[in-house]
């Protein structure tokens, strides 16, 4: 068995806030009624977390959950355990209708952080994040320049941002010319 | 620039984050139906300079489609709605009387 590595192998870069791509996370895309128990059992089994309501995000270091649509969640839980954890949720699953996938490896994750957080992200996507509108504990999809991305804060100055793999590197390219060094804008 | 409330996420998404769907509420002729509905259903499109309702899909976003209504004259939005339904609801009909008494668009008014 090959070894597993992420889509940029942990690069960083330090700029007017410091990138880094945050290596291999386990991800399931979690689809089904959310209202159902049943449903909301096995995720508060594979990553100790309550059903997240409209655009919330609740996430803990490597596990978590996130709400992706009206029947759409963004399931964390640590690379290692991924297929574990897919095969219980598939297993306290079997009768609903529901679908779960192991996406881990389509994805990549990226973070953002220091006191220009805010504003590199704010470069590439066309969503107000001021820290009126833009919290811990919410979640947004959109765009990065011409990529689907999704992203939500750790911390008031720590954005995670999650793309799909084979657009890591365009990714990361955008997030080290937003954090060049002087290139602060100072409206966040 | 075009911004709209996705009824399914309920962000303000702006234009870029959004794939336009075409003229909302078309009524499918396929098998059976007529040479000449056919080709209604296949060419024939409102091109009103005013009130218009549209398909939308939240494409950089949720991914979920649906219906907005609102004026292709001053790019003023009346407002969307869920795409689970074969026609514009009474709530956006009025919203757009208020705006645009007399309003008509297909059989809508
Ligand atoms: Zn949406």
């Amino acid at each position: 068995m090959s070894e597993p590595i992420s889509a940029l192998n942990h690069a960083s870069y330090d700029g007017i806030a410091k990138v880094q791509e945050c290596g291999l996370q386990g991800m399931i895309t979690l689809r089904g009624d959310l209202s159902d128990k049943v449903l909301a059992k096995a995720v508060k089994d594979a990553t100790g977390q309550k059903m997240p309501g409209q655009r919330e995000a609740f996430v803990d270091g490597e596990s978590g959950v996130c709400w992706m649509s009206p029947d759409e969640l963004l399931v964390l839980v640590p690379y290692v355990e991924v297929e574990a954890k897919l095969a219980a949720m598939t297993n306290a699953l079997s009768g609903t209708h529901a679908l779960a996938v192991n996406v881990s490896d389509a994805r990549a994750v990226f973070s953002i952080s220091g006191s220009s957080a805010r504003e590199v992200l704010g470069k590439l996507a066309p969503v107000e994040l001021s820290s009126k509108a833009f919290q811990p504990g919410q979640i947004r999809r959109s765009r990065l320049a011409q990529v689907a991305g999704a992203f939500w804060m750790d911390d008031d100055q720590t954005l995670r941002v999650v793309c799909f793999r084979s657009a890591a590197d365009y990714v990361f390219n955008l997030l080290k010319v937003a954090a060049q060094p002087g290139s602060e804008v100072g409206v966040y | 620039m075009l911004i709209l409330n996705c009824p399914y996420c309920g962000v303000d998404a702006e234009e870029t984050e959004l794939a336009a769907g075409g003229e909302a509420h078309l009524k499918r002729f396929g098998p059976g139906s007529s040479d000449d509905e056919f080709h209604d259903y296949l060419f024939m499109r409102e091109n009103p300079k005013g009130v218009h309702f549209e398909r939308w899909r939240h494409s950089n976003g949720c991914g979920k489609w649906f219906h907005a209504a609102r004026c292709t004259q001053t790019l003023e939005v009346f407002g969307t709605y869920s795409a689970q339904t074969t026609e514009p609801p009474k709530e956006i009909k009025d919203a757009i009387t208020a705006k645009r008494p007399g309003w008509t668009w297909r059989e809508y008014e």
